[in-house]
């Protein structure tokens, strides 16, 4: 009962006989399954069929109880190969359904396959691919302008600003990502006490473990590592969300409503975006000198002493210039998302291709500006 | 050509998301190699019942026989045993973005046959000749139109010769010329490759020029308001919501109401 439309008819069969002329006489049914057994050998032997004779070969398909589309495949494969043996074929009997499931193959030996647009020579290819080039900076530039604009004017008239949507924007990326972001900072504070800690411990300096935490922790590290997970989840979020909405033509319907896509949709996620990105880095500092603490308690060191350390140890522009570059990080994730997403072009693997492209290119733009700003700071002082 | 023995049998099939009922009690045939109609306006739940039958949902109550087996009961191999004898065509076309259209049409031999490669480009590339596409074989769905996108996923749909084709509003969204086109594709596919039709659709006049048989689900009632061919049901039927629905549709009549 497995191939329960074959136990209607009878199974197939061919015979070939060589004498007195050459003759290939199939019966039964010729659907897909009796293809799939018959492909190859009855080819081989209608070849044979060809070779053994100087005459035209019959092939004789009137007593096929039916024929697929599979089946009409075959006999169009064996008129094939017996004239490329240099033989006549006599299709004999051929009618109502064999009839119609050839009559394709028979087109397509005359059918040209469509082209595709002319891709001109190297020249032309090359200076294609300059002029793409070209107009992705042009549409970043322009992107970069309007965002500078929406992003001007939403100071001067904050009550033009979505605020419901910014706020549930906040909330996922921010709220939501409070979780991983503890497990992470924890860890990593855990991580670098610890190791320092070994070492400083042969100097008789543990307590210096403090100072290094909390510096390394609150100047780079919980800033970076807040802005790696909000690319990793935000980030790719919103390319992936406005994508979507490129690809169902959402984002062309907000036009020709006249609703400007960079300030309906781009600047909520973008204010969400630099609200949250300072709040998720101050709060992965906190969880990380308690990671922190929690291993120093095992090399002796109690609470009260690393935190007074902690406290000796930070300035205000140690905190600030971690705050600051979380901003601009939370600035550079969301503004990329929604720029990768909006580029989008049509289809399903288009919107993979941007979510990924919005999470590499973040992850650029934040090492990146990361060193200028370390270099900065440095000249200024802070 | 229109036997007595059934394709599609529905029993008692009532249907529905959570605690909403869409459809209550349903019963009825599809008979081998017809073009069968369900017919109805938007939200009557005509989609909802063909992805019942083709058995992407499972209903609340009810059974549906597809050649003799149940498709609301299968599981596992008995049920791709059952899918191997449908194809379908989604509303959108649901082609592969990612593959060209011979490789889309190819993809249920490669899944379903051990055919050799050559077998089964030979195969596709004809089943796109028969819909009009075997030209645009390397092409992208990308790169053409809705229209031939749609006829494509019937290359698709029927590349392993279904018993049963289904195709979800096939002419939703395409100009009339393109539209009587399918039309007569969806005629020639019933009526020389002896293929039974099941067509969820709106279009008046594309019923009137192909359906053998429709049946008319009414969102009020949750059930069958009518069954039979279009054109005696037009004549003879009492139901009011019938005959509005299906006098909108005559040709004849539209010209006089032209907007």
């Amino acid at each position: 009962m497995d191939k329960p439309a074959a136990d209607s008819g009878q199974t197939f069969r061919y015979d070939a006989t060589a004498s007195p002329d050459a003759r290939l006489h199939l019966t039964g049914r010729l659907d897909v399954h009796a293809v799939e057994r018959a492909w190859s050998p009855l080819r081989r032997r209608a070849r044979e069929l060809a070779e053994g004779t100087q005459a035209a070969v019959t092939l004789d398909v009137g007593d096929l109880e039916y024929c697929d589309g599979a089946g009409a495949a075959l006999l169009h494969a064996l008129e094939r190969d017996i004239e490329r043996a240099g033989r006549k074929v006599e299709l004999v009997g051929v009618q109502g359904l064999v009839e119609e499931q050839l009559t394709p193959y028979r087109e397509l030996e005359t059918v040209e396959p469509a082209r595709h647009e002319t891709r001109g020579g190297l020249l032309a290819q090359s200076l294609e691919a300059v002029s793409r080039v070209g107009q992705a900076a042009y549409s970043q530039f322009g992107f970069i302008g309007e965002l500078t604009r929406a992003l001007g004017s939403a100071l001067l008239h904050p009550r033009q600003v979505r605020w419901g949507d910014t706020f549930r924007v906040a909330e996922a990326a921010g709220f939501q990502a409070l979780p991983i972001v503890s497990l992470i900072a924890f860890l990593l504070g855990v991580i670098l006490a610890f190791q320092s800690a070994i070492a400083m411990r042969q100097f008789g300096g543990e307590i210096f473990v403090a100072n290094l935490v909390a510096v390394s922790l609150f100047r780079e590290l919980g800033p970076l590592m807040m802005a790696i997970l909000l690319a990793g989840r935000s980030g790719a979020a919103f390319a992936a969300e406005i994508g979507t909405m490129k690809v169902n033509e959402e984002v062309n319907a907000l036009q020709t409503m006249g609703l400007d896509p960079v300030r309906f949709l781009v600047l909520p996620k973008v204010l969400a975006g630099i609200l949250v990105a300072p709040l998720l880095a101050l709060y992965a500092n906190m969880i990380g000198l308690l990671g922190a603490a929690v291993v120093m308690q095992g090399f002796g060191i109690p609470w009260t002493a690393f935190f007074n350390q902690v406290t000796v140890a930070l300035s205000l522009s140690d905190l600030f210039s971690g705050l600051f570059k979380a901003v601009i990080f939370g600035l550079l994730i969301a503004g990329v998302g929604c720029l990768r997403g909006l580029q989008t072009a049509s289809g399903a693997a288009a919107v993979g291709v941007s979510t990924t492209s919005a999470v590499v290119t973040s992850l650029v733009l934040i090492v990146v500006f990361d060193g200028l700003f370390a270099v900065l700071f440095y000249h200024m002082g802070v | 050509m229109t036997g007595v023995e059934p394709v599609i049998k529905v029993r008692d099939l009532t249907l529905g998301f959570g605690d909403m009922v869409l459809m209550r009690d349903l019963n009825f045939d599809v008979r081998r190699g017809e073009i069968f109609v369900i017919l109805g306006g938007s939200g009557s739940g005509k989609s909802t019942l063909l992805k019942h039958m083709i058995g992407l949902y499972a209903p609340i109550e009810g059974n549906i026989w597809i050649a003799g087996a149940d498709i609301t009961a299968a599981e596992g191999k008995a049920r791709e045993t059952i899918l191997r004898r449908v194809g379908v065509m989604y509303q959108m076309g649901a082609l592969f973005g990612s593959m060209t259209l011979l490789e889309n049409v190819r993809l249920p031999l490669e899944v379903h046959t051990d055919l050799p490669r050559e077998a089964m480009d030979e195969i596709a590339r004809a089943r796109l000749q028969l819909v009009g596409l075997g030209e645009f074989a390397e092409f992208m769905p990308s790169e053409i139109s809705g229209g031939m996108q749609k006829r494509a996923a019937i290359a698709r749909a029927m590349v392993l010769d279904p018993e049963v084709l289904f195709l979800d509003e096939p002419s939703a969204g395409l100009d009339p010329i393109t539209s009587a086109g399918l039309d007569r594709l969806i005629l020639r596919l019933a009526r020389s490759l002896d293929m039974t039709i099941v067509i969820v659709s709106h279009e008046l006049a594309s019923i009137f020029a192909i359906a053998d048989r429709v049946i008319m689900l009414d969102k009020e009632s949750k059930g069958i308001v009518a069954e039979g061919n279009p054109a005696t049901l037009r004549d003879t039927s009492d139901h009011p919501w019938v005959q509005r629905f299906l006098q909108r549709a005559d040709p004849a009549d539209s010209e006089e109401r032209s907007t």
